[in-house]
């Protein structure tokens, strides 16, 4: 909403507050003042001249000779405009002044003759051309008679003006008009405000007689009125309402047209006009259009409707779209002498549907659907009607013809007064509330401890006693409220077992080199489809209107995001990378449409184990290097020993080089190297991942710390070499030699892997690191001895190991 | 006679030991003198000759001798000993300006730092963290907050739909409804729900389709705007400086009446002005009011007991003010030369 600070003190005495401060104080009360613009800014020696007489330049058959009487002097300006003629008076921009985009005005000479200055059309004095007036659009501009010749012309074109850009947000709708921001503004600055009744001059005949209406539209119409003007003359409208229309932002067209937008800005109210003679019938049906039925509206466009739509008709057919906008075939034009007006209140949900589905958001369809002063229709139609008497010499029929009650009782809220103080922590007295509430202009009855509030109804957005705490809190200024902290029971609080080991995760995946990204949610379809732990090959869960391909469905992995974020890496020369990712996946779940949410951990690397440095350049990182990081996170969530890896084969990855990671014989998730055609497909060298359901194996917590005492009794290590079958695998013995070893088996390790010239082809060797020992004593020898031959026998047994000579 | 063949002993020992230039050296001359078939225990054996008298005077003066001998032995060992660790010490010495075999970690996120900052302010402040569902129902993300289905604030074309009634959350407020409606209606509950939010926006520098959110939620008898105030001052200073000031303008959200904005004093130029805070010497961080009533309703608790205050933020916003960031797209890229700047974040 543009808000003139010229024309807001026809309402408010703003003497001593300058634009800035009254947009601070606008600000500050809860309505954004987005930013001021002074239309007139850097303008200078712009005067009123008189043309005195105007003549065709000897050499030019385009230019005028024109003398201009300035007041002090009388010069010769060279004019272009069509429009220049004798007698006019004219905005001139003497030598030396300024318009617009700083262009300064020299003296001149034009094919031989002198210019002393410049006659101005708008255009050049800074006005958007858009909201120019058409009369004005291709030539000078020119004053009506009242402009004092030689005076400043700034003032006159409202370029003295400064325009607040107030941001209306669903509560502040009531400030989407003159009068609404007059009452806002005198609360805030505790000024009376002034408002004139409209003083409709009415002929004798009713109007009653020219038309009559009937609305069939449900509660949608809580109102319908409409007066009748004859024998108007159609103009434009007067320099001052076309300069207040120009600075609200709104094109002046003709006094008709004008008035009404004019009135819509001054009192919210939409208005619109029918030429009358074009209306077809006495009668004015409102009601749903017909699914298909259509209209032509004033900007031309066929518009399709349905029976959601409010339709204002004949009786027959449609002559205007309700609240959003009128129909050609009823358009006020030129030749209107005689003319229909309508004041309505149309359904806000209704409008709001109407004016979405055909695209046609105007001023007027933004006030019904944000809601207007419900006691203010048939003031705005008098106010309309005085100013077309003014400015268009209307003969006004007597009375407004009328469906449904033109005022509705101000809305009462009854609270106790103190629950303002209780609410805000202020301590206000029953006066200090009560004063503030009657700035507003709010009617305030105080019995007791309870207070009796009536709101107005442009304030309808005030229904509660809580809209009443926020009324007063903001008028007074929460700057002027106390801080304080919280007095009711000290609360202790914690994070969750899972919150917790969800940082510890955090932490050791950083510890290790991993540095966590945040990708995206919403991925392609394929994205959503691919490297998924359990369920492969389930479509993913979609949104209806994705804006790309790119966004269409929701991740089922977080891995394809990380091979993207790898390749980012890739393209732009790092290529040695480490990523980790905790966050949500979305697991379709059959026969709903909202997936299960899951939180994932996973990770990706590529490149080399380190950076390249003084001794030399270190190994790439491989298959060992990503199992490493899963087994030690997990090893240090004290889950480790817990946990199976089983060959897998999966789309995507390589199919000797994948794992299933195993809890309790569920699949939790998987680690491995991408398949060669995937990194051939995404430029990537080697490279490895790991994803894991974090949230499904954790969200217990950690499991509670036993602590065992320090062994008094040393244990005995033996290692044992055997040579088995390839195609044994080392976690298959040591299954064997664990289930074999206890209870004195206390640890096995790996620490030697052979194939080669002194094993059989199809032979390898394993070597492991066996620990003994007993909490309650030392071992001989020969008990070690006993175990230790179960084990090679068991290994021999089960999986055909032989000990390596 | 022997007494001067033990002065003589000793003499030659003593220049032998002082001469050794080596542990070998050294050993061979105690080996000579001082061994088993040595002069010095021939000496010793052939004292049996001697008269009564002489016996005590040259075993005394063999075993000084010996004594001595061994005595300097041992401190020209120390001695050769420490020449020799200092010659090795001399020959193991490195460039210690070379650099060392660094363990290289990986970063925190910026998020999930700011996140976490705030979750920690909160949690000694007595909230609990809780979080929610990114796919939301309808009717926790509009309705249970004071937005029926044909509330102007609301448009469909704002949000990623996934059915009439399903939708990717456009705010972490729903957590509040979900959290009050698990207390049924029993207070106090207080709650800090980060996460990530999503609207239907194009990606540009300073739209996200995706981005983070903080919501707070304290509910409990005799909550008070003041106090929103109070805690709010508190995560101001925290986040953003000890000197920084708050002020709460009016606003309007669906779900909170009063609502406001709150402003911090500008800590770049400390509220003069200047390009960061346009001028104003404020800068806006987050969105916040008194639970609506409405609200409370809905969720099961009884607003004529009950209030409550709630508010919002953008951790991209924050880390955006905070470190000068022009991108917001920066924070899904993902780029690790972005991502280290903030290791210490």
């Amino acid at each position: 909403m543009l808000v003139s600070y010229k024309w807001l003190q026809d309402y408010v005495d703003l003497s001593g507050i300058t634009p800035e401060e009254l947009a601070d104080k606008i600000t500050n009360s809860g309505i954004e003042v987005e930013h001021i613009v002074y239309p007139g800014e850097g303008l200078k020696g712009i005067v009123v001249g008189k043309v005195e007489s105007c003549e065709q330049h000897p050499e030019a058959e385009k230019l005028h000779l024109c003398q201009v009487d300035l007041g002090a002097e009388s010069v010769q300006i060279v004019c272009g405009a069509p429009n220049v003629a004798a007698g006019q008076k004219v905005p001139v921009a003497t030598v030396g002044a300024r318009i617009a985009n700083n262009v300064k005005i020299k003296r001149a000479k034009l094919r031989g003759e002198i210019s002393n200055g410049m006659i101005c059309s708008l255009d050049e004095l800074g006005f958007d051309h858009n909201y120019v007036p058409k009369e004005y659009a291709d030539g000078i501009y020119v004053f009506d008679d009242e402009v004092p010749v030689g005076a400043d012309a700034l003032p006159y074109l409202n370029l003295d003006d400064a325009i607040l850009d107030l941001d209306i947000l669903v509560n502040s709708a009531h400030c989407m008009n003159m009068i609404g921001v007059a009452y806002e503004v005198g609360a805030i600055l505790d000024r009376p405000i002034k408002l004139k009744k409209p003083e409709v001059i009415e002929s004798d005949q009713p109007a009653s007689e020219k038309i009559s209406i009937s609305v069939d539209a449900g509660d949608k119409v809580s109102y319908y009125g409409a007066r009748v003007l004859n024998s108007i003359k159609v103009a434009p409208s007067p320099r001052w309402m076309q300069l207040r229309l120009i600075n609200a932002g709104v094109r002046p067209i003709s006094n008709v047209v004008d008035v009404s937008n004019y009135v819509m800005l001054e009192y919210g109210q939409p208005l619109h006009t029918f030429d009358f003679d074009q209306f077809g019938s006495d009668h004015v049906l409102v009601r749903f259009a017909g699914d298909h039925e259509e209209i032509t509206t004033l900007d031309g466009q066929l518009r399709k409707l349905t029976d959601e739509d409010l339709l204002i008709t004949n009786g027959k057919k449609g002559v205007a779209v309700a609240g959003v906008m009128g129909g050609e075939n009823t358009e006020v034009s030129r030749a209107t002498e005689n003319v229909l007006l309508e004041a309505a209140i149309f359904d806000p949900i209704s409008i709001r549907k109407t004016a979405a589905r055909l695209q046609l958001r105007s001023d007027a369809s933004s006030r019904y659907e944000k809601g207007l002063d419900r006691n203010r229709v048939a003031l705005a139609a008098d106010r309309a009607a005085e100013l077309l008497v003014r400015y268009a010499h209307a003969t006004v029929l007597k009375g407004i013809v009328e469906v449904g009650e033109r005022t509705v009782d101000e809305h009462q809220i009854t609270m106790p007064w103190q629950k303002i103080n209780q609410v805000l922590g202020a301590d206000f007295t029953c006066e200090q509330i009560v004063g503030i509430l009657r700035r507003l202009n709010f009617i305030v009855d105080v019995e007791d401890e309870t207070m009796h509030v009536s709101v107005p109804a442009r304030r309808f957005d005030v229904t509660i006693p809580e809209d009443l705490v926020e009324e007063v809190g903001r008028i007074y200024g929460y700057n002027h409220i106390p801080a304080t902290l919280p007095e009711g029971t000290s609360s202790h609080a914690s994070l969750t077992p899972y919150q917790k080991i969800r940082r510890r995760v955090e932490g050791l995946m950083n510890s290790m080199g991993l540095t966590q990204a945040y990708t995206y949610s919403l991925t392609s379809k394929e994205n959503a489809s691919f490297y998924v732990v359990n369920n492969q090959g389930v479509e993913p869960t979609q949104v209806v209107w994705p804006m790309s391909e790119e966004h269409a469905a929701l991740r089922q992995s977080i891995v394809p995001q990380l091979i993207n974020v790898a390749q980012y890496h890739l393209n732009r020369q790092m290529p040695d990378i480490k990523f980790y990712e905790i966050g949500k996946v979305f697991l379709p779940v059959k026969g709903e449409a909202r997936p299960a949410e899951e939180e994932h951990l996973a990770g990706i690397i590529t490149g080399k184990r380190t950076e390249r440095n003084w001794e030399g350049e270190s190994d790439a990182v491989d298959f060992f290097s990503v199992k490493g990081i899963v087994e030690s996170l997990l090893d240090s969530l004290a889950v480790g020993d817990q946990i199976v890896y089983a060959p897998s084969k999966r789309e995507g990855m390589h199919p000797g080089q994948t794992a299933d990671i195993l809890f309790k014989g569920e699949v939790i998730g998987y680690l491995g190297t991408l398949h060669p055609k995937v990194e051939k497909d995404y430029g990537l060298s080697e490279t490895f991942v790991f994803e894991l359901a974090i949230e499904s194996l954790l969200h217990h917590g950690e499991a509670d710390i036993k602590y065992h005492g320090l062994p008094r009794f040393p244990s005995t290590t033996r290692d044992i070499a055997l040579v088995v079958k390839r195609t044994v695998a080392a976690a298959d013995l040591d299954r064997v030699i664990r289930e074999n070893g206890t209870p004195l088996l206390k640890s096995v390790r790996l620490f030697d892997v052979y194939e080669g010239s002194h094993v059989a082809p199809d032979e390898k060797s394993m070597a492991f690191s066996l620990v003994y020992f007993d909490p309650e004593r030392t071992l001989t020898d020969e008990e070690v001895t006993i175990v230790h031959e179960k084990i090679v026998r068991a290994c021999a047994e089960q999986l055909g190991a032989e000990l390596r000579g | 006679m022997l007494k001067e063949k033990l002065l003589e002993l000793r003499e030659q020992a003593l220049a032998n030991i002082s001469s050794a230039n080596g542990l070998k050296a050294l050993q061979e001359a105690q080996i000579r003198f001082l061994g088993k078939k040595g002069p010095i225990t021939e000496v010793m054996k052939s004292m049996g000759k001697l008269s009564a008298e002489e016996r005590p005077v040259v075993g005394q003066l063999a075993n000084e001798v010996r004594k001595l001998i061994a005595a300097r032995i041992e401190e020209k060992k120390a001695d050769l000993e420490a020449k020799l660790l200092e010659m090795k010490l001399e020959h193991e010495k490195i460039d210690v300006t070379l650099p060392g075999r660094k363990i290289a970690t990986g970063s925190p996120h910026l998020l999930a730092s700011i996140i976490q900052e705030v979750e920690d302010l909160f949690i000694g402040l007595g909230f609990s963290i809780e979080e929610g569902p990114e796919v939301e129902q309808d009717y926790y993300n509009f309705e249970a907050l004071n937005l029926p289905k044909d509330h102007p604030a609301r448009d469909m074309q704002d949000s990623f739909y996934i059915t009439d009634e399903l939708l990717m959350r456009t705010h972490t407020s729903p957590v509040q409804a979900h959290t009050l409606e698990k207390h049924k209606g029993v207070g106090p509950v207080k709650v800090i729900c980060p996460g990530k939010v999503y609207r239907r926006d194009n990606d540009d520098a300073t739209h996200s389709h995706q981005f983070m959110q903080i919501e707070g939620l304290y509910v409990d008898h005799h909550v008070r705007l003041s106090d929103l105030k109070g805690i709010l001052t508190v995560f101001a200073k925290h986040m953003f400086g000890a000197d920084r000031e708050i002020r709460l303008r009016p606003s309007f959200f669906p779900f909170t009446e009063p609502s406001v904005e709150m402003d911090i004093s500008c800590f770049r130029c400390g509220g003069h002005g200047c390009n960061v805070c346009k001028g104003t010497g404020w800068i806006e961080i987050l969105g916040a009011g008194m639970v609506h009533p409405n609200v409370l309703r809905m969720s099961g608790f009884d607003p004529s007991e009950y209030t409550g205050f709630a508010f919002g933020m953008g951790p991209e916003r924050i880390a955006m003010l905070k470190y000068g960031i022009e991108d917001i797209r920066h924070f899904y890229t993902n780029d690790i030369r972005f991502l280290r700047q903030f290791n210490r974040a």
